[in-house]
């Protein structure tokens, strides 16, 4: 039984791009794939939590309501584009399916709001290209054609999962201009799912960094650039190749993320950390507000170079 | 697509020269003796002539050619005729492949036999695949649950024990025991009304379901296991996240995609339906194609075995042909051309 999220608590804002941040297996796709029960079920099983959508639980959902709210009102783009489209149905049937099924479109109708969806993702030729096969478009216009599915009923939430980590950096860049442009004429709220702080900086509104399945640091963009907390972000900000002079190796956190076999009973990172104390071995460290807004869980202050002050 | 199939056609028809020449040349090889069935009191010289009627003089590639020709020429036409009720040229002077045993024409024995074979050999496959897909799709679905369990231990029998044996059983429990159905299929039976439909449907019961339940055995394992290959996948992720009901993400989305596989192992298994079930005929006494061929082979009938394995080999090219067109219409991405 491996615990993959464990207490993890955020809240997002209409219009507003949350960005998630952590290396692979911190839980951030599973967290948020279980807010729209995706994950496979058994062997997965949330055991406790809830999840405010418009003023639903959707934990709480039943199997054929909660169908009803992804893909209408919650939209998701996943990260593999060469995998993530079925391979033996047109671009168009696929972009068609939620329009009908939600939407309650006639085929004409949907097939008329899947060419306007495909122009907006800004595929070339949208009118012709529409009964092609998936096979017959390139990477980054497959992810087109996915946000064009998640967009297609008007959803409130984009959930990203690092849509971008399987393409090259050029269509990497268009794509995250898309989704720039995307939020400001549908003024949806994204939560973007990410393992790269680059991209996380130059769109997210707010960055939420987990690591072993909990949240370790929550700011606003600026602060947490300018003021790290956590060991982690601090860690990870070290690694970016721009902070360092040009022939200077590139940093690395040494060691191996946790395996979450049972609920943490100390600070996950304890083990990779510069600054553990006896107190990090004993007790798991909550969330702890530094600044307003800005929290993060660490005994560490960095400010001091000491325990934190926690009352 | 039709490039492809013309290309692939073309490409059939030598493979089918070849095949035909070492079936040919294989059982002309073999030490036979069309009349060594023949009582001891007829004489050496009465048996050479008896040999010499049948052809045997000739060189072999003179045999060779003719039977190439019977088979390609003149029992198509024959065919035709017998089809439209037409006449084309001199028909009565059309050599035909003719059986050593019982000296009629080969194509006429198939003829009789076929609609055994196909009634009961392919009304087993069609139960099959029936049976096949839905146990290999909820098997998938609720994979090692109590149903995939039991699925996966009866496929596990039905393709081990092997078919004279549960053929034997059924007789044993639902002839001898139970008395519901006949053990003997009664190849004469007409059905005129309902009455004599509900005995043809009867009598066929058990070898379908024998037949029947080893075919489902294999194929369900197949969906299955094609089924569990695309659960996992991406784009059934994607569905489930457009919203789609689950049904439309099982049978739409996965199963299309689990088909192609399937398509095409159920086209290249047609051909078997034709060869008929041997073993399985000859328990029920169906006297179908599988066991005309064993007859010819038992009394070394040369030009019917020749002819019923070379027919079983065009058969298996053409279904082969029929399945790489299938999976080129199921899988957008390899469409020829």
């Amino acid at each position: 039984m491996v615990h993959a999220v464990n207490g993890i608590s955020f809240h997002l804002d209409e219009g507003e791009l949350l960005a998630v941040v952590g290396e692979s297996g911190s839980g951030k796709s599973v967290a948020m794939m279980s807010l729209m029960q995706l994950l496979p079920m058994p062997p997965a099983e949330i055991a406790s939590g809830r999840v405010n959508f418009q003023g639903q639980d959707l934990v709480k959902l039943k199997a054929s309501q909660i169908r009803q709210v992804r893909g209408s009102r919650i939209g998701f783009v996943f990260q593999d584009p060469m995998t993530s489209l079925n391979p033996v149905f047109t671009v168009g049937y696929q972009v068609m399916e939620p329009l009908r099924e939600h939407m309650g479109l006639s085929k004409k109708q949907a097939r008329q709001r899947a060419i306007e969806l495909l122009e907006l993702v800004g595929i070339p030729a949208a009118r012709q290209r529409i009964d092609d096969y998936p096979h017959q478009f390139s990477g980054g216009m497959r992810q087109r054609v996915v946000i064009a599915i998640a967009l297609a009923c008007d959803p409130k939430v984009l959930i990203a999962d690092e849509p971008t980590t399987a393409l090259d950096v050029t269509v990497q860049a268009q794509i995250l201009e898309l989704i720039k442009e995307l939020r400001q004429k549908l003024g949806m709220a994204i939560i973007w799912i990410t393992h790269d702080l680059g991209v996380a900086a130059g769109i997210a509104d707010r960055i939420v960094v987990m690591y072993g399945g909990q949240i370790v640091e929550h700011a606003h963009v600026d602060d947490l650039f300018d003021d790290p907390q956590h060991p982690y972000t601090r860690a990870l900000l070290d690694s970016l190749p721009g902070r360092h002079e040009a022939h200077e190796k590139l940093r690395s956190i040494a060691g191996q993320p946790p395996l979450l076999l049972s609920q943490p009973e100390f600070c996950p990172f304890s083990a990779r950390c510069k600054h553990v104390f006896d107190k990090c071995l004993r007790q798991n460290p909550p969330l702890i507000a530094v600044d307003g807004d800005h929290r993060a869980a660490c005994w560490w202050d960095p400010e001091t170079g000491g325990p934190r002050d926690v009352a | 697509m039709f490039h492809y199939t013309l290309r692939r056609l073309m490409f059939a028809v030598p493979t089918l020269f070849v095949i035909s020449f070492i079936i040919f040349a294989l059982l002309d090889l073999a030490p036979n003796d069309p009349t060594g069935n023949l009582p001891l009191t007829i004489p050496p010289e009465v048996r050479e002539q008896i040999r010499m009627s049948l052809g045997l003089g000739e060189p072999f590639h003179i045999r060779y050619l003719k039977w190439l020709q019977q088979f390609f020429i003149a029992e198509p036409l024959n065919l035709i005729e017998r089809m439209f009720g037409i006449e084309i040229g001199n028909s009565e002077d059309r050599l035909r492949i003719r059986s050593w045993a019982t000296r009629s024409p080969v194509v006429d024995l198939i003829i009789q036999r076929m609609p055994q074979t196909l009634w009961v050999v392919g009304m087993s496959y069609v139960v099959g695949i029936l049976i096949a897909l839905p146990v290999g799709i909820i098997s998938a679905y609720r994979q090692y649950s109590w149903f995939d369990q039991i699925g996966t231990f009866v496929s596990m029998v039905g393709f081990s024990v092997p078919t004279f044996f549960t053929g034997v059983v059924l007789i044993v429990v639902f002839s001898v025991y139970l008395g519901w159905f006949p053990s003997i299929y009664d190849t004469t039976h007409r059905v005129t009304d309902w009455n004599s439909f509900w005995i043809q449907v009867r009598q066929m019961v058990l070898p379908v379901m024998v037949l029947a339940l080893y075919n489902a055995a294999q194929l369900s394992r197949f969906v299955r296991a094609s089924m569990l290959d695309n659960l996992n996948q991406d784009y059934v992720r994607t569905a489930r996240a457009k919203g789609m009901k689950e049904k439309v993400v099982l049978l739409v989305h996965v199963l299309r995609n689990s088909l192609i596989p399937v398509v095409t192992v159920i086209a290249l298994g047609i051909p078997t339906i034709f060869s008929g079930a041997i073993i399985t005929e000859q328990i029920f006494r169906v006297n179908g194609l599988g066991q005309l061929l064993i007859i010819a082979i038992q009394g070394a009938d040369i030009p019917l075995v020749q002819t019923l394995t070379f027919i079983f080999a065009v058969l298996i090219i053409l279904c082969n042909l029929i399945a790489d067109i299938l999976y080129g219409i199921l899988d957008p991405r390899i469409r020829y051309d």
